[in-house]
């Protein structure tokens, strides 16, 4: 797609406000330097991402994402305006999850169908009714966001359950500052690196009422054999929090303890990254071992935080985000400030309608699918293709819902034959406290490094790059 | 703490250093079965390194013969073999990573460099030269690994049941090698240090590598049970019982003054060091050398339970 909106190049020798000091590092830097500091750079991410790939034993190589040197640029007015619809976006979906788990009034007032909420496996019954320290679910945000031009941002995913990346976002930073120094100096970038403290804060303003003024916080992995394990590990360290398995845990009399040399010791915060199908064997999926029998009693009770709440899936699921402007419109009562990518709901006879017209320029997607299955993309497909899944879409219309195929924007990116643009999306994390919401200036840049790809996945010959807020 | 965490530093440290005196013995073993019989005795040296293994029963359980390319194979290098280094080293890196954020830096690039080093190591058909070559890598990790810990780790829990893990193997594999020894080199009726034997006990000593230390304190030939008294009960020999015993109960009361409260690990340790104290070597060899090394192998195992019990499930 050579029409996409490149966010650093205007037209040859000219940039978008903000990218001045790289355009001009880009410039100035011969050929070879710049291959040298590449080269750096790869050798850098290899000693601190080592770690990143001897947990994968034999498919070790393959673990380490590529990291792409081109730093992506937001200006600080970009962002102050991106952060605001952040924290809008947050704010409502956990207002929208208080009101599920409890009297329910955006059913009754009609805005969303009940049977799509009831009759989603993300929706958990079991919560109905319990209340959660400070009514706040959603601690820890991922949300994704995509941009087609200079005024346009799309939300383009919504993270709530246990958002993964960020540790990559906190290493890119470190390993560009010690690699482009110079750099850094002149172009005053906003830090990240509060990020852990920002997370610590938040999870201490969320223990029960019970918990001690100084909460006890550990973080719950699924262990060693787990892809992200080492996120769990580095955030651990970084918050001088415990990293617990469930066989640590035992709950007794509602309360939750981690075994330690020097008995047991109670736990007012966990931090969990694990689904919440595993946490416990008692309520969810009884073959689980990793989680902990009894612990969702103990979050009922009161006496302990999970962060994020169970069930706050629902949020996130496809065919609810179609939703979320209207649930922004419905408990703070302001205009969304970020956008949906605009989708028909093909249980609408209208959208449906539209969609079986203009198959060929939409991408279809399965609500319940994920990770590119069960999806159709209209301008790359056969007409016989179309044909079959329009039956399909016809049969089961309520499965589905369609989106345009967006022009992503692009950034310049160091690939085999020199400097090209390539599609980025980003990945910013917001943090939502008893006391205020939190977001770190930046996120985490994806970068499709096939040329022409919208693929961002890491699975799938997908980087990631430095993202800086800077004055401009 | 986590008791998981103090476990897997526990077993990680205990590991190690099992697979570094597994690396003394097969030296030793190759050292000696490289001379004529005359000098060496008419034992089967590799039998005898593969009991001071304490794991006979395994290797008699595979059927093989012991000699040089079975007792290397199981002791090196087999997987089924759930002390041979390769498998103590697996292990080790196993327990480490599990806790890679109580490790130091340098400790961890310490085993895992270890690790990625030696797992690539093929040990079929391999020279005399590439066994050494072998051997001499798998001590130079452990010195590794015990200098980084010394060097870098905070004086805190951690370091403990570090240091805890490294003191409670070596007592027991000082005891295993000195025990084994004296039961082979003793058949019955034989006059302890006669001339056959001499470099047999040379080879205890090159072992745990003691000659030096030996000499310097005895100033004399090398004699059965001096070899004993050094091993056993001289304070001043960093892996004699007595010294183990010494660090053994140091740390467990570091760790009681930390937490403000004793347990029966810290008496049993008292106990023990107590008793190595008063011991003299005289009455030692009268009531029997390999009864009290029995003994001592049951109660050093016995304190390794009650570690276990104190502060590590």
């Amino acid at each position: 797609m050579p029409s996409a909106f490149d966010e650093m190049t205007v037209a040859p020798g000219v940039c978008r406000p903000g990218y001045e000091g790289v355009q001009k590092w880009l410039a100035d830097t011969p050929r070879e330097v710049l291959e040298l500091r590449r080269a750096e750079a790869e050798l850098l991410f290899r000693r601190t991402g080592i770690t990143f790939a001897v947990y994968g034993e034999a498919d070790a190589e393959e673990r380490i994402i590529p990291f792409d040197m081109i730093p992506r640029i937001l200006t600080k007015t970009e962002w102050d305006r991106l952060a605001l619809g952040l924290s809008q976006r947050v704010r409502a979906i956990n207002a929208f999850l208080a009101d599920l788990y409890g009297k329910a009034e955006i059913l009754k007032a009609g805005i969303i169908p009940a049977e799509l909420i009831h009759r989603n496996p993300s929706f958990r019954p079991e919560m109905v009714g319990f209340k959660v320290p400070h009514d706040i679910r959603v601690m820890i945000a991922g949300i994704d966001i995509v941009r087609t031009d200079d005024e346009h941002f799309y939300v383009l995913e919504d993270n709530v359950r246990t958002p993964s990346g960020v540790s990559y976002m906190l290493e890119n930073r470190e390993v560009m500052m010690r690699l482009l120094p110079d750099l850094f100096a002149e172009s005053r970038v906003a830090p990240v690196e509060n990020y852990a403290d920002d997370l610590l804060a938040t999870l201490k303003s969320v223990a029960p009422a019970s918990a001690p003024s100084d909460p006890t916080i550990a973080l719950l992995t699924p262990g060693p054999f787990n892809s992200a394990y080492y996120e769990h590990s580095f955030l651990a360290d970084r918050l001088g929090v415990e990293l617990v398995e469930g066989r640590d845990l035992l709950v007794n009399d509602d309360a939750v303890y981690m075994r330690t040399t020097r008995g047991p010791q109670r736990i007012d915060v966990l931090y969990r990254r694990i689904d919440d199908d595993f946490l416990d064997p008692l309520t969810f999926r009884p073959d689980s071992a990793l989680g902990v029998p009894g612990l969702i009693a103990a979050a009922r009770a009161g006496k302990i935080t999970l962060a994020n709440a169970v069930g706050t899936g629902i949020a996130d699921d496809k065919a609810v985000y179609t939703y979320i402007p209207d649930v922004i419109r419905f408990y703070l009562g302001e205009e969304p400030i970020l956008k949906n990518v605009p989708t028909w709901r093909c249980r609408e006879p209208d959208s449906l309608a539209y969609v079986l017209d203009h198959l060929h320029e939409l991408v279809v997607k399965e609500v319940a699918g994920s990770g590119g299955y069960g999806m159709l993309i209209g301008p790359a497909a056969s007409s016989a293709t179309r044909a079959e899944f329009a039956a399909k879409l016809r049969a089961k219309p309520d499965d589905f819902i369609a989106q345009p195929t967006l022009a992503l924007s692009t950034v310049p990116t160091f690939v085999d034959s020199g400097i090209a643009p390539r599609h980025v999306d980003l990945r910013p994390f917001v943090l939502s406290g008893a006391d205020k919401v939190r977001v770190v200036p930046g996120g985490l840049t994806r970068v499709a490094l096939r040329a022409g790809s919208l693929v961002v996945n890491s699975s799938q010959g997908g980087g990631t790059k430095d993202t800086w807020v800077v004055n401009g | 703490m986590l008791s998981r965490t103090a476990d897997n530093l526990f077993w990680f440290a205990r590991y190690v250093e099992r697979a570094d005196n597994i690396a003394r013995i097969l030296e030793a073993a190759n050292r000696l079965s490289a001379m004529p019989i005359t000098y060496s005795g008419a034992t089967n040296e590799w039998e005898s390194a593969v009991a001071a293994t304490g794991n006979l029963a395994g290797f008699r359980a595979t059927g093989a013969e012991a000699n040089s390319d079975t007792v290397l194979n199981f002791l090196a290098f087999s997987p089924t073999n759930p002390s041979s280094i390769k498998s103590c080293i697996e292990t080790a890196r196993f327990n480490a990573r599990a806790v890679r954020t109580a490790l130091t830096a340098v400790m961890w690039e310490s085993i895992n460099g270890a690790w990625l080093d030696l797992r690539r190591v093929d040990g079929r058909n391999m020279r005399r030269s590439g066994i050494d070559d072998f051997l001499g890598r798998v001590k130079e990790a452990s010195l590794r690994l015990d200098g980084a810990a010394y060097r870098t780790m905070l004086r805190s829990e951690a370091y403990y049941f570090f240091v805890l893990g490294v003191m409670l193997e070596r007592a027991d594999n000082t005891a295993r090698i000195l025990d084994v020894k004296y039961h082979l080199l003793l058949p019955e009726n034989a006059e302890v240090g006669g001339g056959l034997d001499y470099f047999q006990w040379t080879s205890i000593l090159r072992t745990v590598s003691a000659q030096t230390a030996y000499h310097w304190v005895y100033r004399q030939s090398v004699k059965p049970w001096l070899v004993a008294d050094l091993l056993v009960l001289k304070q001043e020999m960093p892996r004699s019982l007595a010294a183990c015993y010494e660090a053994i109960r140091e740390t467990l009361d570091l760790l009681g003054r930390e937490y403000g409260r004793q347990g029966p690990a810290q008496r049993m340790a008292r106990t023990m060091r107590t008793k190595l104290a008063n011991a003299n070597i005289g009455d030692v060899f009268q009531s029997g050398l390999h009864e009290f090394l029995t003994e001592f192998l049951v109660e050093n195992a016995r304190l390794g339970e009650a570690i276990a019990a104190q502060y590590l499930s």
